[in-house]
């Protein structure tokens, strides 16, 4: 990783730290640099202490790194907590009438601003966080004029007044610090390209959209939350159905009964309402009816840390629903993926008339991350499987079985409203014309027929799949298995170990089910020293993976502190392993950062 | 000339299942599926334009003996389902059908907020206040004091009251019917298929097995319809209040209120519109959205 530089905001929630996070990322984006974003916050609306930390730099940024070089407290808690983390060089941009720094801070430099005496009798709440900003963008070497227009944007609703007083104290920031601080020794550079900057649950809903899904309904939970708001926000210019619905229950079920209607149904849920759907998980695949949905997981059991981030559901999905039956389960490796993935899982979900899951976590769906506009791609190929719609042409003389055994096990899905082609859609199992075969007509060979022809189905899912691959070197001295969004994190991990001469390599895996257990093998023969690297506390991956391949690693980098990992989390914990006389090859990383 | 081709006029036997019904000799539930088959022909329902969807019960396994587009769905979960179904295609006639533990119970929440929604649909509660399939347990209808194998000293319980519950949740067409009078129960299911907006029919559907208490003689003593009290007022929600709580000696069954002065949930959804269905619109969004979705994030 080339230089990169992080600013972070500590403060309570309600102090505003938001606005000037989405400020710094605008800037650094449009200034053609990438940006990772990540929210450390609380299950609070007002007070707590919530840290946004925001790295920018050239090359694409894939996590919020190990340190901090500007740090903005807007309150004592929060200097108090993070300014002995401090590394010389950087600095603290403050209010100097409410915060003072107390304990050591060697090569930090303290950037106070004293801001009654700059805004001149103006009363604004947030006026501190304007200063803050503005003096902050002096220290990093950038000019006023992007501030200005960013500033403009925001407030422009509210009016010119409060436009001019807003530029007015901006400008009196950055003026300040011209006089009073030392800049940095880099300033940040600057590129040709413009980013756009979102969030994990706007990638997803934006997925959807690209996807074609008509339908979208929702039950308010956290972390997944953001999808629903995109969603509908966007539903009129999108031409999507978005419903906020009574419980989770309710979703999956109007979900599934859009889908068989024929139109392509999304939700997007947390853990403890993916409980409710479980039911639904089975009735979408006993009925053949295609469903997406999204797990966004957080820290659990049950309510668990509804703002904190987890990869604890791994088994709730691979378990969800009762009895045999295929399914898709994905996660998403960044933000970028979760846009990306969400038309691919909808392709297959229909081609094969089951559900699909996507497994997103609250740092994927809550963090934000600069993406090249181009790869949003809207005119991504959508393929509906083999579904028979009105206007077909016309087949009302043969005889529709809308369950017919074929050898893909896929049959051809028939949509209400079509002439001739009646049957039911049940949850009971049933023959090929849809009668049920649970009752009356019970039929052991019947049954075992309908059961193979739907597994049938997992052969083809496989061969649709790509296996993992692998990054970086075979015959690496160490090499790193993750799964899903720690795919930033260790890839910046294992640069670090290769610049220090320890040899590195990563496998990162998207797709669960299919899990490619084969081509797994065939990679991970030839490491050396294997470790997974997951967020949680049992090592649900490494477990399935066990489960799949009877594959044992050599050791384990395991963390359910509720933040995620950090590079230096993972180097630290290799090179323990590695020096490790003992048995001893389960590592759990300290988070240092108080949040 | 132009020569004007009259629709082909359906018959009763045009909606008859692939197989036959499988429920007791006697059970309430056949009168319900042939006053449902009988209204959809002679109000000439092609029968791909209906969608049948229940959840899970005696009453439930209704889809599987009518001609119509089915769904057999998870118990309690049939108007969720529904709710789905007609959002994604207004075009279509949904009836959902099932029972009282599968409405009133387990899906009790829905029950009350589809109603809520006034979404577009007719639901035909086959209520016997007992659990049929499960082989005779007290259900949220049964009467306090009912002895049954999961209350055998008796429900201490107070019954729900499917209508007054209709009532209070904003359901825009309320009526009971009984299956021992299926042209009066036609009649009502011809109303809740015209009506635009959420539809109940609680029909009082007599398991001969399960409940002797609930039986065809004790309801036949009982019911009286409202529609021959000439001074009732179905528009009237508070005389229909009242009257939801009559029970005893005289049961009213019939019409108990309508009100059409509510957008059903698809004419209130804007995305719903001159474009037709939406199960038929194009999957791309114009790219001149699209450009505008991304300048947002810029």
């Amino acid at each position: 990783m080339d230089r990169t530089f992080a600013v972070a905001i500590g403060g309570a929630a309600g102090q505003g730290v938001a606005t000037p996070g989405d400020i710094f990322a605008k800037l650094f984006a449009r200034r053609g640099l990438h940006v990772n974003a990540y929210n450390a916050y609380q299950s609070i609306i007002r007070g707590g202490h919530t840290f946004l930390t925001i790295r920018t730099g050239i090359e694409n940024v894939r996590c919020f790194g190990d340190h901090i070089d500007l740090l903005i407290p807007l309150n004592q808690d929060s200097i108090d907590r993070h300014l002995n983390l401090m590394k010389a060089g950087s600095a603290v941009v403050y209010n100097s009438d409410i915060i003072k720094p107390i304990g050591p801070c060697e090569g930090v430099q303290l950037c106070p601003l004293p801001v009654s005496q700059l805004s001149k009798g103006s009363r604004s709440k947030v006026e501190q966080n304007t200063f803050a900003l503005a003096a902050s963008l002096k220290l990093m070497g950038l000019d006023f004029e992007p501030l200005a227009e960013i500033l403009t944007e925001q407030f422009m609703r509210k009016g010119g007044k409060v436009v001019t007083d807003n530029l007015d104290i901006a400008r009196a920031g950055y003026e300040y610090a011209a006089e009073n601080f030392q800049p940095f020794v880099h300033p940040l550079p600057k590129t040709d390209t413009q980013y756009a900057v979102l969030s994990g649950n706007i990638a997803l809903a934006m997925g959807g959209a690209a996807a074609g899904v008509k339908f979208y309904c929702a039950y308010p939970m956290s972390p997944s939350t953001g999808v629903l708001h995109w969603m509908a926000g966007h539903a009129r210019e999108a031409g999507i159905i978005v419903r906020q619905v009574e419980d989770e229950i309710g979703v999956i079920n109007m979900a599934i009964g859009a889908a068989h209607a024929g139109v392509r149904a999304m939700c997007a849920t947390s853990g403890g309402g993916f409980a409710l759907m479980s039911e639904g998980i089975g009735m979408s695949a006993m009925m053949e009816t295609p469903v997406v949905v999204i797990d966004v997981q957080r820290a659990g059991p049950s309510t668990g840390v509804p703002t904190k981030t987890e990869q604890g559901d791994l088994w709730q999905m691979l378990g969800a629903g009762f009895g045999d039956f295929p399914r898709l389960i994905a996660a998403p490796t960044d933000i970028l993926d979760c846009f990306k993935l969400v038309p691919e899982m909808h392709n297959l979900a229909d081609r094969f008339q089951c559900p699909g899951i996507i497994l997103s976590d609250l740092l994927l769906s809550e963090g934000r991350s600069s993406i090249d506009p181009r790869e949003l791609n809207f005119v991504t190929e959508i393929d509906r499987g083999e579904m028979i719609v009105a206007g077909d042409p016309n087949t009302a003389d043969q005889i529709y079985n809308r369950y017919q055994i074929t050898e893909s096990g896929i049959s051809p899905r028939a949509i209400p409203g079509v002439p001739g082609h009646m049957h039911t859609a049940s949850t009971d199992e049933h023959d090929e014309n849809g009668v049920l075969i649970s009752d009356e007509f019970t039929n052991p060979l019947k049954r075992r027929a309908m059961m193979e022809k739907r597994q049938r189905k997992v052969a083809g899912i496989e061969s649709a799949v790509q296996p993992p691959v692998l990054l970086g070197e075979t015959g690496a001295t160490v090499t790193l298995i993750g799964w899903g969004s720690t795919d930033g994190v260790i890839r910046e991990a294992a640069e670090i170990l290769n610049q220090e001469g320890i040899s590195t390599n990563h496998l990162q895996i998207r797709w669960l089910v299919p899990l490619h257990g084969e081509a797994i093998m065939r990679v991970l023969k030839s490491s050396k020293y294997s470790i997974i690297v997951e967020n949680n506390y049992s090592g649900q991956f490494a477990r399935y993976l066990r489960s799949e391949t009877s594959y044992v690693p050599n050791g384990y980098i395991r963390k359910y502190d509720g933040e995620p990992f950090m590079p230096h989390h993972i180097v630290d914990a290799v090179k323990e392993q590695l020096a490790s006389k003992t048995h001893t090859r389960h590592s759990v990383p300290m988070h240092e950062i108080r949040v | 000339m132009t020569t004007v081709v009259e629709p082909q006029k359906l018959a009763t036997t045009d909606f008859k299942g692939k197989v036959d019904p499988d429920w007791c000799v006697g059970c309430g539930d056949f009168g319900v599926l042939s006053a449902l088959q009988k209204v959809l022909a002679e109000m000439n329902i092609q029968p791909h334009d209906v969608v049948t969807i229940s959840g899970i019960g005696c009453s439930s396994n209704l889809p599987g003996f009518i001609n119509t587009y089915g769904m057999h769905t998870l118990h309690g979960r049939a108007l969720a389902v529904a709710t789905g179904v007609k959002m994604a295609n207004h075009k279509l006639h949904v009836i959902v059908t099932g029972g009282d533990g599968d409405g009133f119970g387990i899906g009790g929440n829905h029950f009350i907020h589809t109603m809520r929604r006034n979404v577009d649909l007719l639901y035909v509660a086959m209520d016997n206040q007992i659990y049929g399939l499960t082989t005779g347990q007290t259900s949220p209808t049964s009467r306090k004091g009912m002895k049954t194998k999961s209350m055998p000293y008796g429900n201490v319980e107070e019954p729900i009251n499917p209508i007054a519950l209709a009532l209070t949740a904003g359901a825009t067409f309320v009526a009971r019917g009984f299956s021992a009078e299926p042209r009066h129960l036609l009649d009502l299911m011809k109303q809740g298929i015209q009506h635009k907006g959420f539809a109940f029919i609680d029909v009082f559907s007599p398991c001969v097995t399960y409940n002797h208490d609930n039986t065809y003689a004790w309801f036949r003593q009982r019911v009286r319809k409202l529609e021959d009290d000439k001074s009732y007022d179905p528009s009237d929600w508070h005389a229909a209040m009242k009257r939801s709580l009559l029970w005893g000696d005289e049961i009213p069954i019939g019409k108990f209120f309508q009100r059409t002065d509510l957008p059903s949930l698809d004419q209130a959804e804007q995305i719903i519109d001159e474009r037709g269905p939406l199960a038929y619109r194009e999957n791309r969004i114009a790219s001149h959205v699209v450009e505008k979705f991304v300048s947002e994030l810029m």
